[in-house]
């Protein structure tokens, strides 16, 4: 662009406001303008090409979305699991199951005993029929249950060890317990949550290296439609370069095709995952109150909309710099 | 404003396009460049613009030696020469004036400037009516006329053109050559590759004639 206005200027009628003392920095002004223009012009003639096919883009942006969707919305599961277990994390608890023959006095008699032992915080006692009336009420299995004839259910001692936070000294603590003669079973209710937790950490890593490798495929799948736009566009890339067009000025729109392919394909994640997760919200919520939960599922929320919308964008970016990379150099006017 | 210096082109397969080249054309000149197809013209010209460099020796355009231009310096160097292509080579999806408009978009102008100049450059080939046209409902004339006001619109020191009367009559191609000899009289140095030596022997310009890539008539003004 150096050397227009000179070249203007010298010869035919001169352009009047590139004159003058403050020339330089007018040049750069008009300059930093005409690239705020042509940003603008790139970012318009994109999306207008975008919404010219409506049924292509629509697919490009379903595929996107869906492949944006599983990650994020197995992730929102997981949080919500984890959110979940979180309020059961501690205190541990060891129960004791005991033996059949066990009577209520001898189990009442056994309960205070534990009581008093110097590493037990609490020891409450649960009979079979209190047992059995809970899981009653609760279960929604009372006619399965008033069908048989005795009570399955053994007693029940709930143990608090007193040092809860050491799970080594609650496992000697259910060893011990378990050695009882009475005691038929002891379970650290720990163990369970430690499944859980290590189960939930394998969930995240598997979301984690499943959420890797589509993004990777949705990188593949914008970088081949921006190569596909490239490609139908040819005579004009060689024109413009022709008429002194920059790479960068080449480059542009379809810098911006990816970006509105890429952000169109967050904003189809972000509704897929709302809509699935408005889909679950009932079946969920009824099954929470089944275990008197108050849990609600929790959602994306705007900010995750938001984030997945933006991880869209820069993926779109970042599959069309790849293609652009790769494909706009090759074309040189011939 | 535009002299080759003992320029050579062998192309990779051993075809020579141009042998020891030696030729200078004044600021202010129009000159035609003709042969017999494959005799090195359009190479010529393709030299000029960038779009090929020499095998040996030397061009400068305005003072700068080409050699000296690298990759990134190709697009500056090619908004400051027009350039008119035999076959048009216009944008067929935009209209006239976002063809015209181009170079200027790509130089930045804001889009008062670009409306004043793309004006002004298609009144100058009198297509001022049919800004709003697209180039497929043109006549090949007309195109020609598209493709010469998108040359002219950035205001280059330097107009090329490579047959750009290739497909025309005679009277269409008469007229195309007047308004390359008006660019010319406003000072823009005019190079034109051509084979119709019937009309350009009647315009009297200086004529330069290539035989196999050798220069045969013409290097001296």
């Amino acid at each position: 662009m150096i050397g227009r206005g000179r070249a203007a200027a010298g010869r035919t009628a001169p352009v009047g406001r590139r004159d003058g003392a403050s020339q330089s920095r007018t040049r750069w002004r008009d300059q930093f303008n005409g690239w705020l223009i042509h940003h603008r012009l790139s970012a318009a003639d994109s999306m207008n090409r975008v919404l010219d096919n409506p049924f292509s883009s629509a697919m490009t942006w379903l595929v996107i979305g869906i492949a944006l969707a599983l990650p994020t919305g197995l992730d929102v599961a997981l949080d919500n699991v984890g959110q979940l277990s979180a309020s059961w994390d501690s205190p541990a608890q060891i129960s004791l199951f005991l033996q059949d023959g066990v009577s209520d006095d001898r189990a009442r008699q056994l309960q205070e005993e534990l009581a008093g032992r110097g590493d037990i915080a609490q020891a409450q006692f649960v009979s079979r029929a209190e047992a059995l009336e809970e899981f009653r009420t609760l279960s929604g299995f009372a006619e399965v249950l008033a069908s048989l004839d005795s009570n399955p259910l053994p007693h029940l001692i709930l143990v608090s060890p007193a040092d809860s936070a050491a799970q080594s000294s609650a496992a000697a603590l259910r060893a011990e317990l378990e050695a009882y003669p009475d005691v038929a079973q002891a379970v650290l209710d720990m163990e369970w949550l430690q499944r859980l937790n290590s189960l939930m950490e394998l969930s995240r890593r598997l979301v984690l290296a499943v959420g890797g490798l589509l993004v990777v495929g949705v990188l593949l799948i914008l970088g081949n439609t921006i190569r596909l736009a490239i490609e139908s566009r040819r005579e004009e890339i060689v024109i413009v370069k022709l008429v002194g067009g920059s790479n960068a000025f080449v480059r542009r729109p379809f810098l911006y095709t990816g970006l509105w392919y890429g952000v169109g394909g967050g904003l189809f994640a972000a509704i897929l995952v709302s809509a699935s997760l408005w889909f679950l919200r009932q079946p969920v919520s009824e099954l929470a109150m089944s275990y008197q939960s108050e849990f609600q599922l929790r959602g994306l929320g705007i900010m995750g909309g938001l984030n997945l919308i933006i991880l869209g964008g820069l993926l779109g970016l970042a599959g069309a710099w790849l293609a652009v990379a790769r494909h706009l150099v090759e074309i040189q006017p011939r | 404003m535009i002299s080759f210096d003992r320029v050579s082109k062998r192309y990779a397969e051993g075809h020579d396009a141009l042998r020891e080249v030696s030729v200078n054309i004044g600021r202010d000149e129009l000159v035609f460049i003709t042969g017999h197809s494959g005799a090195g013209k359009t190479t010529l010209l393709r030299m000029i613009m960038l779009m090929e460099r020499p095998s040996r020796g030397q061009v400068m355009v305005d003072g700068q030696n080409l050699a000296a231009i690298g990759p990134r310096g190709i697009p500056r160097h090619r908004r400051n020469i027009g350039v008119v292509f035999q076959n048009h080579r216009l944008l067929l999806d935009r209209t006239v004036f976002d063809n015209v408009a181009l170079p200027l978009i790509i130089a930045g102008y804001d889009h008062r400037e670009v409306g004043r100049r793309v004006r002004a450059a298609l009144d100058k080939v009198g297509l001022l009516d049919r800004e709003r046209a697209m180039p497929v409902t043109l006549s090949g004339g007309e195109q020609q006329r598209v493709g010469i006001a998108r040359a002219v619109v950035g205001r280059p020191k330097i107009l090329l053109a490579d047959e750009p009367t290739g497909n025309l009559d005679p009277a269409l191609s008469a007229e195309i050559m007047q308004l390359f000899e008006e660019f010319n009289q406003v000072g823009v140095t005019v190079l034109i590759a051509s084979h119709d030596l019937a009309l350009i022997s009647r315009l009297h310009h200086r004529i330069i004639t290539l035989r196999h890539g050798r220069l045969v008539a013409g290097s001296a003004a």
